[in-house]
């Protein structure tokens, strides 16, 4: 083509892309608007469920969680947010055994890495997509998990916990508790007990 | 004409009224001081008005543009953010800069804002309410506001800072190369009214097919673009706003300036936004005419029920809207692109374009 052909040719083209581009804006122009006005659509406000937004302890309606006080969660977390407390108790059967006290933890201090939920081999605690954590002291965020009153559940989670990963922190009281009394414990906590008794064969 | 049947709103009888009270009740050169003093105070009230307002409707088309809502928390569907954006900036401190040239870099705002002012004083926004009507109105407009880019160039030049250095230079480049075209666009449209004189160039425009732009047809429209296109890059807006490319010059000529001077700045390029627009309404299509097509009475009728200067906003709000957006729709253009569009394209079809016309008009081939 000719060098005059293509300057006419180039006109051309370019007005004809330059209207394409603005149909492309115009539509735009029209299309639904994506702004969320925050404060005012708190009830129809959608939040994925996999945002991380603040770690929770879920009791059911008998006021019991799932924390079995092993402190894996301690462990894993990188910076020191949470802080797991447990206290021996007396079981009516006459057996001494380590329960959840008090678990801490520290909004203000949590990446949400969910390293703490992903080694929780009991699914004790998850993260929320509660979002609205803004306080007016620090203090505020250091939050206690576990609720007054609230003790283990009794049933063991529907998921077996692999024996790989039940080893870990307090395993000598443990195994000193299922020495003492393995039968009646059998009887309502039958995973948790066969592993403590697979560990205890492993120990041996 | 049909048009002195029914004008119910318009303001020319106001004006008249002003000026004979005005004139009984004092000698002439007292009537036409006070309103000289009026005129003056109205024109500044409007030009901040127009410029808050649009300011406003910019961001408002905007956020459509991009799907979001724009400014709505400050007033019913935020209509009065600019008004706090101004407060807030009238209240700004002006920072004094080390070593710039204080008289210039003083000076430049107003050079900017005072060219603005005079091009936007000489609108005629609706019947009787033209300002100046000089004979030579069309170049008085052009004239003007190229003064503009004295105060940018000044401005880049006085900040002691390369960014405002490159910015205004740029500016200077571009601004000058584009003036061209938007002169000689509007040359086109003088050969084919055969008056520089903008109230002749209205009224010549009564009927919709009267509009310059549709007199003239194929080279009133090649001009109406070309003007379009050369105003656009003039108020250093939309693909053109390399003077003031935030990604590589910060801000431009006006990156040392702070508060008010900053909002002579902000203030004199919206409102060079919306002077380029009136340019375009009164030169091609129909000033503040009404929408009137011949033999239908009634139609015409109605039209002319609404007042001429909202139908001069109203076509001047349509091109500040194409204006908007092409800003929202195109990239930055590179310098060498920039002026390659102004030299190797716009201009000698421009040229070519005025001849066109010259020998449309000789030979009567418009639309009479």
């Amino acid at each position: 083509m000719s060098s005059v052909g293509k300057y006419f040719t180039g006109i051309f083209k370019g007005i004809g892309s330059l209207l394409l581009g603005m149909s492309v804006t115009l539509k735009e122009l029209f299309t639904k608007k994506v702004t969320q006005q925050y404060p005012e659509n708190r009830a129809t406000l959608v939040i994925s469920d996999r945002f991380r937004g603040e770690l929770v302890m879920p009791h059911d309606e008998n006021n019991e969680h799932a924390c079995t006080a092993c402190g894996i969660c301690e462990m894993n977390c990188p910076n020191g947010t949470i802080t797991v407390k447990s206290k021996m108790i007396e079981t009516p059967e006459g057996k001494r055994k380590k329960v959840l006290d008090e678990y801490f933890y520290d909004l203000g201090q949590c990446t949400f890495c969910n390293l703490c939920v992903i080694s929780c081999p009991s699914h004790a605690i998850l993260f929320s997509n509660h979002f609205e954590n803004a306080v007016f002291t620090r203090s505020k965020l250091l939050e206690r998990l576990n609720h007054e009153g609230s003790k283990l559940r009794e049933k063991a989670p529907v998921k077996k916990p692999a024996p790989a990963v039940v080893p870990s922190d307090g395993g000598e009281k443990v195994k000193t508790e299922g020495e003492a009394k393995p039968q009646p414990k059998a009887e309502v906590n039958v995973p948790v007990k066969e592993n403590k008794e697979e560990k205890e064969e492993k120990e041996q | 004409m049909l048009l002195e049947i029914s004008h119910p709103l318009e303001l020319f009888k106001l004006t008249a009224w002003l000026d004979s009270m005005l004139r009984s009740l004092m000698p002439d050169w007292g009537a036409l001081l006070i309103e000289f003093v009026l005129i003056g105070l109205v024109l500044l009230l409007a030009y901040a008005v127009i410029a808050l307002a649009l300011i406003y409707i910019e961001r408002k088309i905007t956020a459509f543009f991009q799907c979001r809502l724009g400014p709505n928390r400050v007033g019913k569907y935020g209509i009065i953010q600019s008004v706090a954006d101004m407060v807030k900036i009238l209240l700004k401190e002006i920072i004094p800069i080390d070593h710039v040239d204080k008289i210039l870099f003083y000076l430049a705002p107003f050079f900017v804002i005072v060219s603005s002012m005079l091009t936007f004083g000489a609108l005629p926004f609706g019947n009787g309410l033209h300002v100046v009507d000089f004979n030579i109105g069309l170049f008085y407009l052009i004239a003007v506001s190229s003064l503009s880019i004295i105060g940018v160039l000044l401005a880049g030049w006085s900040s002691n800072n390369k960014y405002s250095m490159i910015g205004a230079m740029r500016s200077g480049a571009q601004f000058i190369s584009y003036e061209l075209s938007a002169g000689l666009s509007l040359m086109t449209i003088a050969v084919l009214s055969g008056s520089l004189q903008l109230s002749t160039i209205v009224e010549s425009q009564t009927y919709v097919y009267h509009w310059n732009l549709f007199r003239g047809h194929i080279p009133a429209l090649i001009a109406f673009v070309i003007y379009l296109i050369a105003g656009h890059a003039e108020t250093n807006r939309g693909p053109f706003d390399l003077p003031e490319a935030e990604s590589e010059l910060t801000a431009g000529y006006h990156t040392e300036y702070s508060g008010l001077q900053f909002g002579f700045f902000y203030l004199a390029e919206y409102l060079n936004m919306f002077i380029i627009a009136g340019i375009a309404t009164t030169v091609f299509l129909g000033g503040w005419n009404p929408v009137q097509i011949e033999g239908w009475n009634g139609f015409n009728e109605v039209m002319n029920w609404i007042p001429s200067y909202v139908w001069f906003f109203a076509k001047t709000g349509v091109l500040i809207f194409l204006s908007l957006w092409v800003r929202w729709t195109f990239p930055r253009l590179r310098i060498d692109q920039l002026l390659n569009l102004e030299w190797k394209y716009l201009l000698p079809i421009n040229l070519v374009n005025l001849v066109v016309m010259a020998v449309l008009v000789v030979f009567g081939l418009y639309i009479k």
